[in-house]
């Protein structure tokens, strides 16, 4: 790696490591992001105080650069932080939908005063950004959406439904595909921020069959976003569109073992089936599956790798990337399958002290991962990306 | 695609050059037509014994290249496109894998540099019956004046026609089923006492039954460790299973793209079958499952490479999930191409027939999940 620029990668390890030491609070050792629950409560003393110090370095996003909040380091710093980080038990307070997908947009398609205005915040972990994509006449057919923006002078006047927009209800900020020209289909589509906490947005939480909320119906009467406000051309939203689903798409195939956290299937099984005589998973078909399945899951994780590798050679980005969303998405859900099989009866618990933490856990995971393969881009619509992109086969959806 | 060194790359290039030019499944075609016994053109062997192919794992004091598996693999891929028949698993990989990993300085110095040369066909005469179980031995090696005295069969020898030299694995204490107790043995194909059945066999590769009677050989024919055959066995084993994967993935890319190239040409309902969604996410699943299956199969040759401990887990993923995949693909490649795909003038019927055998030889997809899971402690 030459993102030293000759500097040492170990005293730089050595002053994150200070660093850390110095500011990470105690009583947060090993507790869980309080970014990843759903169900979020009044942040902590601590919990401000942490999230202040890592936004104020721009160690929450690393790579970003510096003149916009960041941490202006190169890819091999990003992981020593990252190493500290975990080493002393502390979580990266900074994240959600404007680190993982609006930022890395914004820095490809935005203005240097939309970058300066809204970068630092997100790096700061100031505000929270939501997605507002999706309407219930507009899920896998996107640019089919009906979201008007009205031009008045100024700014544009906003009305219409989104829907599935994760997180809306602890949102500052939206990003937010609306149509600027009714008589063009993916030409007609604008990309603009507004603000969350205006007259006109309602919010309301959808409760989903593993019990929780994740996702919001999301309605806007005569809301305002102001023209600077605008990312990239008028009726130019579309690109700007699928470039950002790439980021998403990226971020969602995280499978492969580690990206599930929790046992193996083998541990569990070996406590939840038994083994024979031999050691071997005692009910003999299940445990063809398992291992066909934890084949799956290293050739998944090989992939992974080969397609690192590859991008980093000379030959271009691999081809193999396209397929990284539904190998993983269905390899996850396949394991949350299996999981519940192996735990029997206790891998059906909706609550209660009969059931074990990690039971109640496999039900809800298993329930809320069935919108893996629906969120983001559904294995339908990215095997037709497949098969158009990649294979050159005809289009009759026009739709990616 | 692994990232590939300047002389891999050329390696690469030039198998597909050649293959492409000199041996296109029509070569094949040919081939089989033809009914060679040994299920391969000789000429085309001299050749790619000349372009020094079957000398690629060979340490240069033997006469080969040592440019690795990796590098034999990126040939072996090659000619699978093509559906090329050669004796280069066989002998370039097994027999001379065996004997760089087990061989004594003379039996290298012997064998090597005519393996090397193309000039000595070696086979591995390892399976006694119709699934790969290289544990169960019966074949019985006792001692004699002259050193051992080799008596029982060997079955589904590949290459075991063509080949000069066996690497035959015998019992020489223990029952079958026992890893203890298999010692090999270099038996010359023309020793007294043997005698090769030809098997004809739905890829029209070579391979063969092998009766071996009385067949007398010296003490210096032991390969290894008498009674401890099976460390040096295996690892052979697992060479010869990842390249085979290696030509697998060759073929079974060919096979998609040929039933690719089909979907955009062949029009029904007057539009091509491509557009056809229920084909096209078919495709897209193939495409999917063969690209892990290479970042499997690549893995597996890159950690032989390496003299990596995690060898056998990987090389039996690669070949579990390579052997589910071609499967896959060469069903669909006759199913996408209708009628025309069940005709012995098309090539599909080729690629199916290759993928079981292939498959089936050096132990089948749930002989390697078996594997797999066994190395894993369950």
């Amino acid at each position: 790696m030459a993102d030293f620029g000759g500097g040492d990668p170990e005293a730089f390890r050595k002053e994150v490591r200070e660093w850390v030491d110095a500011n990470f609070p105690a009583e947060l050792k090993s507790r869980p992001n309080p970014m990843m629950r759903e169900e979020r409560a009044e942040p902590s003393e601590a919990q401000e105080a942490w999230r202040k110090a890592v936004g104020s370095k721009g160690w929450g996003t690393p790579t970003w650069p510096s003149q916009y909040g960041g941490g202006g380091l190169g890819t091999a710093e990003a992981r020593i932080i990252q190493q500290e980080f975990g080493r002393a038990g502390a979580y990266n307070p900074i994240g959600g939908m404007g680190v993982m997908m609006f930022g890395p947009t914004l820095l490809e398609y935005g203005t240097e005063d939309q970058k300066l205005e809204h970068m630092p915040l997100i790096c700061r972990g100031d505000v929270q950004w939501c997605q507002g994509f999706s309407e219930p006449g507009a899920g896998s057919d996107l640019a089919a959406l009906q979201t008007r923006a009205e031009d008045k002078g100024d700014h544009f006047l906003i009305n219409g439904q989104k829907i599935w927009t994760s997180g809306a209800q602890y949102a500052d900020w939206c990003f937010c595909l609306v149509r600027t020209d009714t008589s063009k289909k993916h030409e007609g589509i604008s990309f603009v921020l507004f603000s969350m906490h205006q007259p006109g947005v309602e919010v309301r939480p959808i409760k989903l069959i593993a019990g929780n909320s994740p996702f919001c119906e999301t309605f806007f009467t005569d809301v305002l976003a102001e023209k600077k406000n605008l990312v990239g051309p008028l009726n130019g939203g579309w690109s700007i569109a699928k470039r950002l689903l790439q980021h998403e798409r990226g971020g969602l195939s995280g499978a492969g073992g580690g990206g599930m956290g929790g046992r193996s299937l083998v541990d569990l099984a070996r406590e939840y089936v038994g083994v024979d005589a031999q050691g071997r998973i005692a009910d003999p078909d299940l445990r063809t599956r398992v291992v066909h399945h934890e084949i799956e899951g290293r050739s998944f994780q090989q992939t992974a790798v080969r397609v690192m590798l590859e991008s980093k050679g000379n030959s271009g980005p691999s081809a193999a990337t396209s397929i990284m969303k539904n190998a993983g998405t269905s390899w996850m859900q396949l394991r949350q399958e299996l999981t519940l099989e192996i735990m029997g009866h206790q891998g059906l618990g909706w609550e209660g002290d009969t059931f074990k933490p990690e039971e109640l856990g496999a039900v809800r995971g298993w329930l809320g991962g069935k919108a893996f393969t629906i969120y983001g881009g559904s294995q339908e619509v990215q095997s037709n990306i497949i098969s158009k992109r990649i294979l050159g086969l005809p289009d009759l959806t026009q739709n990616n | 695609m692994a990232v590939l060194n300047e002389e891999q790359s050329m390696l690469r290039d030039a198998a597909k050059s050649w293959t492409q030019e000199k041996s296109p499944v029509t070569a094949f075609r040919k081939m089989r037509d033809s009914g060679i016994e040994i299920g391969y053109d000789g000429k085309a062997w001299n050749e790619m014994a000349e372009m020094g192919w079957a000398g690629v794992i060979i340490p240069e004091e033997y006469g080969g290249s040592a440019f690795g598996y990796l590098s034999i693999g990126l040939i072996l891929e090659e000619m699978g496109r093509t559906l090329t028949a050669s004796p280069l698993i066989a002998s370039g990989v097994g027999a001379a894998s065996a004997l760089v990993l087990g061989g004594s300085d003379t039996q290298k110095s012997e064998w090597l540099p005519k393996i090397a040369d193309g000039s000595v066909v070696g086979a591995l005469a390892v399976d006694e019956g119709a699934h790969h179980a290289p544990e169960k031995v019966a074949l019985a090696a006792t001692k004699s004046d002259a050193g051992y005295s080799l008596s029982g069969t060997k079955s589904f020898v590949i290459e075991g026609l063509a080949a000069s030299l066996l690497v035959v694995s015998a019992r020489t204490s223990g029952q079958p089923g026992d890893k203890d107790g298999i010692t090999l043995f270099l038996v010359p194909a023309d020793a007294k006492g043997v005698s090769r059945k030809r098997l004809a066999l739905a890829d029209s590769r070579g391979a063969a039954n092998i009766t071996f009677d009385k067949v007398e050989v010296g003490a210096d024919a032991v390969l290894g460790a008498v009674d401890k055959g099976w460390d040096v066995l295996e690892k052979t084993l697992d060479r010869v299973r990842a390249a085979l994967a290696a030509e697998m993935l060759g073929a079974a890319n060919q096979a998609f793209e040929t039933t690719l190239d089909y979907l955009k040409v062949r029009v029904q309902f007057g539009q091509v079958i491509g557009s056809f969604q229920a084909l096209q996410h078919r495709a897209a699943k193939m495409f999917t499952d063969l690209e892990l299956a290479r970042s499997a199969v690549e893995a597996a040759l890159q950690a032989i490479d390496a003299d990596s401990p995690d060898v056998p887990e990987l090389v039996s993923l690669s070949k579990a999930k390579m052997g589910d995949v071609f499967h896959l693909v060469s069903n669909e490649m006759v199913q996408m191409h209708g009628g025309i795909g069940m005709t012995d003038a098309h090539d599909a019927g080729f690629y199916l027939k290759r993928a079981r055998a292939a498959e089936a030889a050096f132990g089948s997809q749930s002989y390697h999940r078996d594997r797999y899971a066994r190395i894993n402690g369950y």
